[in-house]
């Protein structure tokens, strides 16, 4: 396998080989690989970190692509959702909402060994949204209680890709139960601003945004449910109302505020990934912008600069790259304010660092009013 | 919307004028014969003396925001505070007379060991009124000061102790958003009466997760400088609520937590606590009638 990096500084090659390799740089994911050799590739194994947080990784790749190791569990389980304490019958890998998120490479194998531990009800699978062919791997993933599956697919397209669970029947029920992620495929040579200037993040915000239909009792107090079973129908119904009861950042109202805000710098470049498997939502950093926002999250086309507010189709995560210019505490929401202010998606930043008068300042403090 | 322009005295009395505002509405009510007499809620009494009070409100110098004022405050007279909040079986009698509005469904807990949440600034107004006229006496909300004097050692200072030299605005919003993330971690469920303790005036679960209406207005006060005066702003479709940190409320908010702005942490909870006037000598004489004659 060859990128188009090593392709083009592949000098010590023949002239034959020079011309193949032009030939592959073309559409260097796309030729295919013997299995023996994908044998042979270097392996990593990766230990998945739980949202807002991302594993460690390369920006730029150094070296040539290699199989990339992943494990996902899948976890039955209560989780309350808001500061009430209503508790829903959560599906989720690893535990978390949304599950973790992969970085790999253009050009790397993606190993995911899923899990279904016996304890569970349901059978599960994934289906990633950047792999290709058998519904996104979906149709090769099906595990019961008590079994586990190997998918390998090779990350050809690059970009930020939702995964989610997809059991025949009850596809939109696992996802709003939780049962979604975030894949992100990085050029082998890192971002760029559209004009081939490089950007490099000094941090990586991962949100994921879930839309949750919890049932209410006749009092109107959120119901909850001993089993996942047991949930289902009236879960189902209030689903098919299309208004959520909670739409969240990581899993829970007030996630990612209080104690739980995010932190960054003056200075600070910071990659926002905004991930919703299930419904459309309009990110909008309070008080600052998308320098260079991939909406729809694929990095093969140009960044959209000097955003305001942009748009994440459900289905899909996009990413906005930011340096932070004024120190305060930003609000991070969904500008659907409704859906920020009154069904909990919203975080925080604190931002340390000097204040830039140039930039804004309160030229007259707030006082009585003063004939004019 | 009241504009004072006064000189530095002026604080203390602006906070007695909003209480003011209130006392007429009561002196209407009781001056009807009450139907029925009720048992009075148990009250605890303060007793007069001074503290140090850091100023509701919030306070400019030389256009930037500071710390409001630490003010040694007379309490001149002592006064009876309920040693409980109004529970949720009591505000739900209110409602049943048809002189309180009922509390916002999310919040309706029930029984005498609940406490009434999900009430406005108008619904503890009513609240008072009706339970004044069932019992005779006059209850009303206290005052900030009242509240935090009653509060004694659960009383949080807000003062962030900052740099007061800084031109970074910043620094006051992020001290800001620390602080009150720190003293009051979500804990939205309403627990039984005593949960909280007594302070050690004897209050109950005062400062616990069930913020009190107090009468106070929000006041912004442009502090003298050596030469400008001193001069405020009130207003009072703002009011102070005590708790763990001090909140400001819009008066007809009944879920704390939804009323808050964008980025600083609400109440969990927003309850009543009220003060009982001293029986006037009227009103003395008419608990010694019989109901019909009254």
């Amino acid at each position: 396998m060859l990128t188009r990096r090593e392709a083009l500084l592949g000098t010590a090659a023949g002239t034959a080989g020079a011309v193949l390799m032009a030939a592959m740089a073309a559409t260097p994911a796309l030729a295919q690989v013997p299995a023996a050799d994908i044998k042979s590739l270097p392996r990593q194994k990766v230990n998945l970190v739980a949202p807002p947080f991302v594993h460690e990784h390369e920006q730029v790749a150094t070296g040539g692509p290699k199989v990339v190791e992943f494990q996902l569990t899948v976890k039955e389980q209560p989780v309350v959702i808001d500061r009430e304490g209503t508790t829903m019958r959560a599906m989720t890998y690893n535990g978390s909402i949304p599950a973790p998120m992969m970085i790999v490479h253009e050009g790397d194998y993606v190993e995911l060994t899923l899990v279904n531990p016996e304890t569970n009800e349901m059978p599960h699978n994934i289906d990633f949204h950047a792999a290709t062919g058998a519904l996104g791997g979906g149709a090769l993933t099906h595990v019961n209680p008590g079994e586990q599956v190997v998918l390998r697919f090779k990350a050809t397209r690059t970009g930020t890709f939702v995964y989610h669970c997809a059991p025949d029947g009850m596809i939109p029920w696992h996802v709003v139960s939780g049962m979604s992620g975030t894949i992100m495929v990085l050029p082998r040579d890192g971002l760029k601003d559209g004009n081939g200037k490089q950007l490099t993040y000094d941090k990586l915000f991962y949100i994921g945004e879930n839309d949750f239909y919890v049932p209410r009792d006749e009092n109107g107090k959120y119901k909850s449910y001993e089993t996942l079973g047991e949930s289902y129908e009236e879960t189902l119904n209030v689903m098919r109302g299309l208004i959520p009861t909670h739409v969240v950042f990581n899993g829970k109202v007030g996630a990612l505020t209080g104690d739980n805000a995010l932190k960054a710098k003056v200075g600070d470049k910071v990659l926002i990934v905004h991930s919703q498997a299930n419904r459309d939502t309009r990110p909008h950093l309070i008080g600052g912008h998308g320098d260079h926002v991939w909406e729809q999250g694929k990095f093969s086309n140009a960044p959209a600069k000097d955003l305001e507010t942009w748009f994440i189709r459900g289905g899909s995560a996009g990413a906005a790259f930011y340096t932070f210019l004024q120190p305060g505490v930003y609000a991070y929401v969904n500008h659907n304010l409704i859906e920020a202010a009154e069904l909990g998606a919203t975080a925080h930043i604190m931002v340390e660092g000097e204040w830039n008068d140039d930039l804004m300042a309160q030229v007259s403090a707030p006082g009585p009013i003063r004939a004019i | 919307m009241k504009l004072n322009v006064q000189a530095s005295m002026a604080i203390a009395a602006t906070m007695l004028a909003a209480a003011g505002v209130f006392a007429p509405q009561i002196a209407e009510i009781t001056g009807k014969a009450p139907a029925q007499m009720a048992a009075e809620p148990e009250t605890v009494a303060i007793a007069a003396g001074s503290f140090e009070l850091r100023l509701p409100g919030e306070f400019l110098k030389n256009d930037y925001p500071v710390d409001a004022p630490l003010q040694t405050t007379k309490v001149q007279r002592g006064f009876a505070i309920m040693k409980y909040q109004v529970s949720a079986a009591d505000y739900a009698r209110c409602v049943a007379d048809g002189a309180c509005e009922a509390p916002e469904a999310n919040a309706i807990t029930a029984g005498d060991d609940m406490p009434a949440t999900g009430v406005s600034y108008r619904d503890a107004t009513a609240y008072a009124a009706w339970l004044s006229k069932r019992t005779g006496a006059v209850w009303r909300l206290p005052t900030d000061t009242e509240w935090a004097y009653a509060a004694a050692e659960r009383y949080a200072d807000d003062a962030l102790l900052l740099d007061t030299n800084s031109s970074n605005p910043a620094e006051r919003w992020l001290a800001r958003y620390r602080s009150e993330t720190s003293k009051s971690e979500p804990d939205p469920e309403p627990k039984t009466r005593g949960h909280f303790g007594t302070n050690a005036k004897g209050v109950a679960d005062i400062a616990g997760n069930v913020w009190e209406w107090t009468t106070t207005c929000y006041t912004r006060t442009r502090l003298a400088d050596g030469a400008a005066q001193a001069e405020s702003t009130d207003n009072c479709g703002v009011r102070i609520v005590g708790g763990k940190h001090r909140g400001y409320m819009s008066y007809f908010i009944r879920d704390g937590k939804s009323g808050g702005c964008a980025a600083g942490m609400a109440p969990d909870n927003l309850g009543i606590r009220l003060v009982r006037e001293p029986d006037s000598l009227l009103a003395r004489f008419r608990k010694l009638l019989p109901a019909k004659i009254a």
